[in-house]
């Protein structure tokens, strides 16, 4: 990739209960575009997240993201660098003890110290970005799935961060507020010159809106590019993924045992 | 065979690696205290849900066993003919061991199970990892809170407790049963002191706050995040609460009442 | 505003809790609000101490007077050495005067009962009793006058 990565992740190795999650895997992430992970479910692409948002630690490699090398930051930098990161969670993980202006001013008045009516515009222009003004006072529990997702997005761009990772944020969702979220994440990209970093495996819209693509297979990156060159990718099982083929290189079947043996019929199946 | 030895020091291991983890919970927690003015607020909401929420519990149970205290004292101390000794002895059993232990074990019920419940949940639904990427620890702002408040509110329901209890069995004893109440008193004050027996059911009851509120957060924040996690979560909270109550109340009375 | 309701609430609920420990203070220990009054120590030796434990009462005429500080052996006499705390209020007690252990009631605690003399000098800080009268041993008194019938 071109020089401008703001995140590069080399020969990263990383195990959780004995299995290994990822197996040196080695990848740039450019600033100031979209940039869609995917792959098969359970592959660890939130684990990637996570490392990268310094929540875990990887057993070797690097994880740079804007030049600081994320495993080796003491606490307190660490947490100055995720100051500047905004991370929208599956579940939006909004804090279900304060309503939704609350809960979009939380980082606010945490981070800063800005007088209480400075506090209230930057909230209500987040939200409003969202399309969610209307919503300020209704708690968290009163909100549709895909409500809970946009005010989690207004609360993750509070702090206007330089980068914004999604975590599955189209997984669950109905066709219009899928529609909804395509479109803010775009905008917020163009309109803010957000390094987004999008997490999925809903390939038609994740390839619609990301500027640069890249699968994970296996702990490993199996093909990455642009959407238009993952669609003429060699790689079968690119192909199998993207078009979401039952049966191919990765196999329908679990592996298992001798089948005969399972089903009781000594000589195997006849 | 050597199965059930690999099992048993497996169980040890992963007992001590789980000690050790809530010790550096601990650590963690209490390093840094939070910053005053945005501490406060959150240590007196948690002091509410924790101390204040617990309050009716508290002085009903304490009432109901000072009542009951009063009237058995007074079935055996008349058989004796010294039924006026019925204050001391209502006083010294409740200052220096109901008091603080009663009140550890209905903590751990009402106010350590639903701190458990509630971290967990936080930690299942993503809201202490969301605060973690917005750059907030949630140890110093979750956690932290609910452990003070638990350390400050034990002592006050304690001594609560133990004041309703006394008066729970005046009434019996002195209004009921009609012992003189000139006698209850003077009895009681010429029995109870206020360093040996007070002070010290004070902070044996600080210890319990501090244990409770300790293993409640950990036990939370160290749940599976899965409704059974939380669940399992929670009966360890009590399970382990009440054991530690009474295994640091024989400890502590052995230091402290030990000597004679 | 919510917030502040609740934090009057737990003001109060501190409150109740220092209330509490005032009223366990005044109304069950019996401690005095006035500081803790100035006391000299004075000594006896006993055959023996009987029941008396440390903390208990010391009393003239019925009149809590001081406390027992500590109790212990001396290993020339092999005595009861007992450590008194005496009000420095009370500071005019008779140098022959005896003390003497007795029971409250049949069963009661046992506490040391100065019995006053008739000399003009008066007991001051460090002084030892000269005449001591151990613990009624009530076992010892039955079969000492079984005995003697």
């Amino acid at each position: 990739m071109d020089s401008s990565a703001f995140i590069t992740l080399k020969d990263v190795v990383f195990s959780r209960a004995g299995r290994r999650i990822f197996d040196g895997v080695s990848l740039d992430i450019p600033k100031g575009r979209i940039t869609a992970i995917m792959g098969p479910s359970g592959t660890g692409k939130t684990t990637l997240l996570r490392l990268i948002g310094g929540q875990l630690r990887p057993d070797s490699g690097r994880v740079v993201v804007a030049g600081q090398n994320v495993p080796a930051l003491k606490r307190r930098d660490l947490y100055h660098l995720r100051e500047r990161m905004g991370m929208l969670f599956q579940s939006g993980a909004l804090f279900t003890d304060l309503s939704v202006f609350e809960n979009v001013a939380f980082p606010l008045r945490v981070h800063t110290s800005l007088p209480e009516d400075m506090i209230r515009d930057v909230v209500l222009m987040k939200l409003e970005a969202v399309g969610l003004r209307g919503a300020r006072d209704l708690m968290p529990a009163e909100l549709s799935g895909g409500m809970t997702r946009r005010v989690a997005l207004a609360r993750s761009i509070a702090l206007d961060p330089e980068l914004i990772m999604y975590d599955e944020p189209f997984a669950g969702q109905d066709p219009i507020a899928m529609g909804v979220l395509v479109k803010l994440i775009r905008d917020l990209n163009s309109s803010m010159g957000l390094t987004s970093v999008l997490v999925s495996h809903d390939v038609p819209e994740s390839l619609s809106i990301c500027h640069y693509a890249c699968i994970i297979a296996d702990g490993k990156v199996i093909g990455q590019g642009t959407p238009d060159e993952l669609q003429s990718h060699p790689s079968e099982r690119v192909q199998q993924f993207l078009n979401g083929k039952p049966d191919g290189p990765v196999p329908f079947h679990y592996p298992a045992g001798d089948a005969g043996s399972d089903f009781g019929l000594a000589g195997g199946l006849v | 065979m050597t199965d059930r030895l690999a099992a048993l020091g497996r169980f040890g291991l992963s007992a001590i690696a789980s000690l050790g983890r809530s010790g550096r919970f601990l650590a963690g927690t209490l390093i840094g205290v939070p910053k005053p003015l945005t501490g406060l607020p959150l240590l007196a909401r948690q002091i509410y849900s924790v101390g204040v929420l617990s309050l009716a519990i508290v002085v009903v149970s304490g009432l109901f066993i000072g009542m009951v205290l009063g009237l058995q004292g007074y079935t055996i101390l008349s058989d004796f003919g010294s039924e006026a000794a019925i204050g001391q002895m209502i006083a010294l059993t409740l200052v220096r061991e109901l008091g603080p232990v009663v009140t550890a074990l209905l903590f751990a019920g009402r106010a350590g199970s639903a701190l458990t419940a509630e971290i967990g949940l936080m930690k299942t639904t993503e809201q202490l990892s969301s605060m973690e990427m917005m750059g907030v620890d949630p140890l110093r702002r979750v956690i932290a809170p609910r452990l003070w408040a638990g350390f400050i509110a034990m002592p006050i329901l304690a001594v609560i407790f133990s004041v309703v209890g006394i008066w729970g069995g005046m009434l019996v004893g002195v209004e009921w049963l009609g012992v003189f109440d000139g006698a209850f008193w003077g009895n009681m004050q010429s029995s109870v002191d206020f360093v040996d027996d007070v002070i010290n059911g004070v902070i044996k009851s600080v210890v319990f706050g501090f244990v409770c509120s300790w293993i409640a957060v950990y036990q939370g924040y160290d749940c599976v995040p899965t409704s059974a996690g939380i669940s399992s979560a929670t009966t360890k909270t009590v399970v382990y609460s009440s054991l530690a109550v009474l295994g640091l109340d024989f400890v502590l009375t052995a230091v402290m009442f030990g000597n004679f | 505003m919510a917030n502040r309701t609740m934090e009057i609430i737990v003001g109060l609920f501190m409150i109740a809790g220092l209330a509490a420990l005032l009223f366990l203070a005044l109304q069950v220990s019996g401690l005095s609000p006035k500081p803790d009054s100035a006391s000299y120590t004075l000594y006896a030796k006993f055959n023996d101490t009987g029941g008396l434990s440390p903390r208990g009462r010391v009393s003239m005429a019925g009149v809590t007077i001081g406390t027992v500080e500590s109790i212990s052996l001396d290993t020339d006499t092999f005595q009861a050495r007992v450590v008194m705390s005496i009000d420095a209020d009370i500071n005019n007690i008779p140098a022959d005067s005896a003390a003497v252990i007795r029971t409250s009631g049949l069963l009661g605690d046992q506490y040391i009962d100065v019995s006053v003399g008739g000399d003009m000098d008066s007991l001051k800080d460090g002084d030892t009793f000269y005449s001591t009268q151990s613990a009624m041993n009530l076992e010892r008194l039955i079969s000492n006058f079984a005995s003697g019938l």
